[in-house]
């Protein structure tokens, strides 16, 4: 797909997706602003992924990790009375990034089977961490009573404020995403995916590099934890689920993976299917499962590869 | 620390690893002969735990059950790598990871549909169920000795077979180079079918031995598969010496811990701070030890030759 091809094509999707609140409110149908929101919330945690996975050919089996520490973030300065937004998400933001830095200073140094059992081993253990701290709710989780306040600025209590806030967030983190992987820095990440030791011999150290794109992409996947935890109003470790690194996984694979905007493309597939699925039967995940292979099987460039007529 | 419960406490950590080791075993041979990273791995354990637990039922005899759902186990395993994972094998990991995630969903659903979602306590035989004094004021149940026993007897077997017979060496030989065995006359996928159906078998033999000592139920599989996960990449991905070593440590450390961390912490900590810290700690214990390990030795304890 040419450049001005693609650009029309964001643009279009952009424009569908700016719509959806005054076609929700016309139809009279506050479902659909509801769930777009939430496929917009987790299109921004595939996007954090992509940067490390489709560009740094790093495959986190780990990134909903950092949904679940950004989501606590906000819901434990919360339980202490503290709703300030800012401040709870620049938390949020903060400590995902220093917990991708512990986990990526030690999964890095390994590469292929290991990295994947490794960076899942470790959300695990937050997993299990959330699960066992008695004062956050354990497994039941917490309710999150006030959502994060930016008075004077934005009320999230507001659904079309809100949803406009995630899309500008979304929007922000494409353009960024687009800047970062055409930088000088996104150079070295995508060198050191397609050939290490020629990265190497140019001069360049793969690790630095890609530690930095590791916390980077913790970070925003953060802020989507934060803007998850705002949006269901609630947290539990479920967030952490390893189930939920996969489809996260999953939607930067469907998409394709060579764009920025492909996870987008996949966060819609993924979570529209399974919401039609699960509306047509509870036994939705035997149908959503060997559709999971088959995808894996023959759409080998993603939906991102499909519409342009590229599938090998 | 009393004596009596620091024994049992190493005997049940020793019986976590030779569960462990059974998952991992199966787990490292598919990956060294292969190259398959095979999540649904997990889903192997719980379809043994399941058809075991219904043929024991079906039958009323034990035995029959446990081999029934051995056989039953490795059937699925086969009838799962002739029809999807053979064209995963020249796949890239990535590929592999996500087919074998989709099994999963598939397969944990596909339990709820027929047996349900809730909980199976499974029972025992009587001549199963009892105790064993050890010695004066030890009494272990004598099902958890039988699992060492045979989970040790399985680590022989399988040091046989890959050592010292002719089937091991065409395993070994596969492992090195697939072409060269292939060239030489070798069926390499029917080995490689046959590798995978035994792998499925000794998942089987960890879940029908499980049924009895945690409940069956959907999902059971992916618990232990990320605490097999990390007794791999301790022990060094491929190498069944580093999948036993890597079991034992991680069964110890994980029954030690969850036993002695809170009383520990207890002692230098008030009662309330220990209550809390205890059992997070514990639970991570496994984890923080597969960062140390990797800190120290980024290819595990035991690396395979290649």
């Amino acid at each position: 797909m040419n450049s001005r091809k693609r650009a029309i094509v964001l643009a279009a999707g952009l424009v569908l997706l700016a719509a959806v609140p005054p076609l929700a409110a016309l139809a009279d149908q506050p479902f659909y602003l509801d769930l777009v929101r939430r496929v917009m919330i987790f299109a921004i945690a595939a996007l954090s992924l992509n940067l490390i996975l489709g560009y740094g050919g790093m495959i986190s089996f780990g990134h909903a990790a950092y949904l679940g520490v950004g989501a606590y973030a906000v819901g434990v300065l919360a339980h202490y009375g503290i709703n300030n937004g800012f401040l709870q998400w620049a938390l949020a933001i903060g400590a995902s990034a220093l917990v991708a830095l512990a986990i990526g200073a030690v999964s890095i140094r390994t590469s292929g089977v290991y990295f994947i059992m490794i960076t899942l081993a470790f959300t695990q253990m937050l997993y299990y961490l959330g699960i066992s701290i008695a004062e956050y709710g354990g497994d039941d989780g917490m309710r999150l009573a006030v959502k994060s306040q930016f008075p004077g600025l934005i009320d999230l209590n507001d659904a079309t404020a809100f949803y406009y806030l995630v899309l500008a967030i979304l929007v922000l983190a494409l353009f960024l995403g687009q800047r970062l992987v055409d930088s000088r820095f996104g150079m070295v990440i995508r060198a050191a995916k397609s050939n290490e030791v020629r990265t190497r011999s140019i001069g360049f150290s793969p690790y630095p590099y890609r530690l930095a794109a590791f916390v980077i992409a913790g970070a925003v996947c953060g802020l989507a934890g934060a803007l998850l935890v705002n949006h269901t109003a609630y947290l539990t470790p479920e967030f952490m689920n390893w189930t939920r690194s996969g489809e996260l996984m999953f939607m930067v694979i469907l998409g394709g993976m060579a764009s920025i905007a492909g996870p987008v493309l996949g966060a819609f597939a993924l979570l529209l299917v399974e919401d039609a699925l699960s509306g047509w039967t509870q036994h939705w995940q035997l149908v959503l499962g060997p559709l999971l292979v088959l995808s894996v099987l023959f759409l080998r460039r993603g939906l991102a590869g499909l519409l342009s007529g590229n599938n090998e | 620390m009393n004596f009596v419960l620091l024994l049992e406490q190493t005997l049940n950590g020793l019986q976590l690893g030779v569960m462990l080791f059974l998952m991992a075993a199966g787990l490292t041979l598919v990956f060294g002969i292969m190259n398959l990273v095979n999540l649904a791995h997990g889903s192997l354990y719980m379809v043994g735990a399941y058809l075991a637990t219904y043929f024991y039922q079906a039958t009323g005899s034990y035995p029959l059950g446990v081999l029934l759902g051995l056989a039953g186990t490795m059937a699925v395993g086969i009838a799962v790598e002739v029809i999807a994972l053979r064209t995963l094998y020249e796949r890239e990991h990535l590929d592999q990871v996500l087919a074998t995630f989709g099994l999963i969903l598939f397969f944990n659903e596909l339990a709820a549909i027929l047996w349900g979602r809730a909980a199976i306590y499974t029972t025992l035989p009587d001549y199963l169920a009892g105790h064993v004094e050890l010695f004066a004021g030890l009494r272990y149940p004598l099902y958890r000795l039988v699992i060492i026993a045979v989970g040790l007897a399985v680590a022989c077997l399988l040091w046989f077979v890959v050592a010292r017979t002719r089937l091991g060496m065409l395993i070994r030989a596969g492992a090195s180079n697939r072409a060269m065995v292939a060239a030489l006359g070798v069926n390499v996928r029917l080995l490689y079918t046959f590798v995978f159906g035994f792998g499925a078998a000794l998942a089987g033999l960890a879940g029908l031995m499980s049924g009895p000592i945690h409940v069956v139920q959907p999902g059971m599989g992916e618990l232990i598969l990320i605490e097999v996960f990390v007794v791999i990449v301790i022990g060094g991905i491929g190498s069944i010496r580093g999948a036993l070593a890597g079991a034992l440590i991680v069964g110890m450390a994980d029954t030690l811990g969850r036993a002695f961390v809170r009383p520990m912490l207890a002692t230098v900590l008030s009662t309330t701070a220990a209550d809390t810290a205890g059992p997070a700690l514990a639970s991570m214990l496994i984890y923080v030890l597969m960062a140390i390990v990797l800190a120290l030795k980024p290819q595990g304890l035991f690396p395979a030759r290649s």
